[in-house]
């Protein structure tokens, strides 16, 4: 496979045509926007907590597919997910695109989110296949102003 | 530079022989990604020419010294080139005297300089200042950071769905509250060339003083600050195949004179006691401390080069360009071009169906193919047409047809991709 077919596998285009949980959740209790000024990408990313328990998860927003794919996937792994664990995730998903991760990090947790590997060969944009997840972060810690990835 | 002073081709008087220009920017040789490079990206920063980057190899190896302090020879001859390159941007833009030629280190700290010298003198509580709806943030910020300070407020004249300024609306909005009008020459984000002279003229009946942001006009039109009228012209080095870290603030003669010092310290004072400092007639009143003598040289030396070519076959060029490319790339099934108006220059921005510019940028990149993704510092246009980003190619004197046939077949190439 081409470094190209790698980053643009499948999986992810078929995500960011047609993105899951592109909703806003009936009820949400915590919610944050998150912004990369320097592509004009921009999400919502909207919870429902119950307790440390992520019991749905939506977002809404516009940007290239790398991001909406990558929101989407992760809207679909943190479902059920305890806070904990979505951060622990959130680790593992960031040493994987930015290529730092060990080979131990390649378990079982990650899962599907794995079709993003080929994110390292294209530094420029991790900033793309981690915004939903800073933004994820900043709604789990509660704060109101929007993330940037800049 | 004798050499390259005539770049004609046999075939049309008008155009530029790009096969031999190529060969005079050495960075045109590479490869990116095992492509041969086709550098569309010339809106953000051109690349530059032999000529450029020996001039200031030059004077780092042989005359580098200090200006306008020694009596040794080195600051001598040092001081004479660096004399020698305001006077070409003093030839290239026209202007009526060299002392009108302020060096900045670029557009941007132009517009600062004009805001916070002849705006803080001149524009007070309940004052306007008036820009368009076209401009790139420089022209935009530094207004309202001095509107903020003044009380005063910004005004923006709209612009159409083609991107062209509505005369009408502009001139309505100059009224006797407005201290400045700033306006982009050509807007980088849509390729407009705005009507300076009218604008000039409805701006100047009223007593009304207008600075034109330049910064992606001077590499494609000779421009003649005199004839435009205008009362500061400023624009960028590095855009038009000098280095960067230099640029242009041109300013008339009396209002230079009138401003109050942008920044103090050494060079811009004539004495100095600790009661009192006189300051430096203009430019050197704008221009405290050491400048960036090495890249006034390497200005010089890119204006020199273009100027060897000939501003009207530059323009000339682009125009074809940018024709070719808004017939081969606009009539590709789902590209939407942003920016139609009818006078443009340099800069074809569009959007490639629903692949996002920055997938259709990463996947151009692979093919050694440079563009530009994103909201190009122009926000509020891209607001205006309800985009978040566009891509954008800007095209540049080494640039070729050939070339924009690569950008459409690598449009083809992200859509096989994106499937």
């Amino acid at each position: 496979m081409t470094e190209l077919s790698e980053l643009y596998q499948e999986v992810i285009l078929e995500h960011s045509k047609a993105p899951r949980n592109f909703r806003r959740p009936e009820t949400t209790n915590h919610t944050a926007e998150g912004y990369n000024p320097l592509c004009g990408d921009r999400y919502t990313v909207f919870l429902a907590l119950d307790g440390d328990t992520i019991g749905d998860i939506g977002f809404q927003g516009a940007g290239c597919a790398i991001s909406k794919a990558s929101a989407s996937m992760m809207t679909q792994m943190l479902k059920g997910k305890t806070k904990a664990e979505a951060e622990k995730l959130f680790a593992q998903f960031h040493r994987l695109v930015t290529g730092e991760d060990a080979a131990d990090d390649h378990g079982a947790e990650l899962g599907k989110l794995k079709v993003f590997a080929g994110v390292k060969k294209f530094p420029a944009r991790v900033k793309c296949a981690t915004l939903a997840w800073h933004t994820l972060e900043s709604a789990l810690e509660g704060k109101q102003e929007a993330v940037s990835t800049e | 530079m004798s050499s390259m002073a005539v770049h004609r081709t046999g075939l049309a008087p008008e155009t530029l022989d790009t096969e031999r220009i190529r060969r005079d920017f050495p960075i045109l040789d590479l490869t990116v990604h095992g492509r041969k490079l086709v550098y569309l990206d010339n809106g953000a920063t051109s690349q530059k020419p032999r000529a450029v980057i020996d001039a200031m190899v030059r004077y780092y190896q042989h005359d580098n010294a200090n200006i306008h302090r020694g009596v040794h020879t080195l600051s001598m001859r040092a001081t004479e080139e660096h004399d020698e390159a305001r006077e070409t941007v003093r030839r290239f833009i026209q202007a009526a005297d060299a002392s009108e030629i302020v060096f900045v280190r670029g557009a941007t700290e132009a517009v600062n300089l004009v805001a916070q010298t002849f705006g803080r003198a001149n524009v007070g509580a309940g004052d306007e200042v008036l820009i368009t709806a076209m401009e790139h943030h420089s022209n935009i910020v530094p207004w309202q950071m001095l509107c903020e300070e003044k009380g005063a407020h910004l005004r923006v004249a709209p612009i159409n769905d083609a991107g062209e300024l509505d005369l009408e609306e502009f001139g309505k909005l100059l009224s006797a509250r407005t201290r400045i009008v700033s306006a982009a020459h050509v807007s980088n984000a849509l390729g407009t060339v705005n009507p300076l002279r009218t604008m000039i003229q409805m701006a100047h009946a009223q007593g009304i003083p207008v600075m034109v942001d330049g910064a992606q006009a001077v590499p494609h039109l000779p421009v003649d600050v005199q004839a435009l009228g205008c009362d500061f012209y400023a624009f960028s080095g590095h855009k038009v195949y000098g280095p960067t870290g230099i640029g242009v603030l041109y300013g008339k003669e009396e209002l230079l004179a009138e401003m109050p010092p942008y920044q103090g310290g050494g060079d811009m004072i004539r004495s100095v006691t600790f009661e009192k400092t006189t300051y430096n007639v203009p430019p050197y009143k704008f221009e405290a401390g050491t400048p960036d003598i090495a890249g006034a040289i390497g200005l010089g030396a890119a204006l020199k080069y273009v100027m060897a070519l000939g501003m009207d076959r530059v323009a000339a060029h682009g125009q074809d360009l940018l024709a070719y490319a808004t017939e081969r790339v606009g009539a590709m099934e789902g590209v939407r071009l942003i920016g139609t108006a009818p006078h443009r220059a340099g800069v074809l921005s569009f959007l490639a169906g629903d692949i996002h510019p920055h997938d259709l940028g990463t996947i151009l990149d692979r093919e050694g193919i440079a563009i530009r993704t994103g909201h190009h510092c122009a926000q509020p246009v891209m607001e205006r047409y309800g985009v978040a980003a566009t891509a954008r190619a800007s095209f540049a004197v080494y640039n070729t047809r050939e070339e924009v046939d690569a950008l459409a077949g690598g449009i083809l190439k992200a859509r096989e991709v994106m499937g």
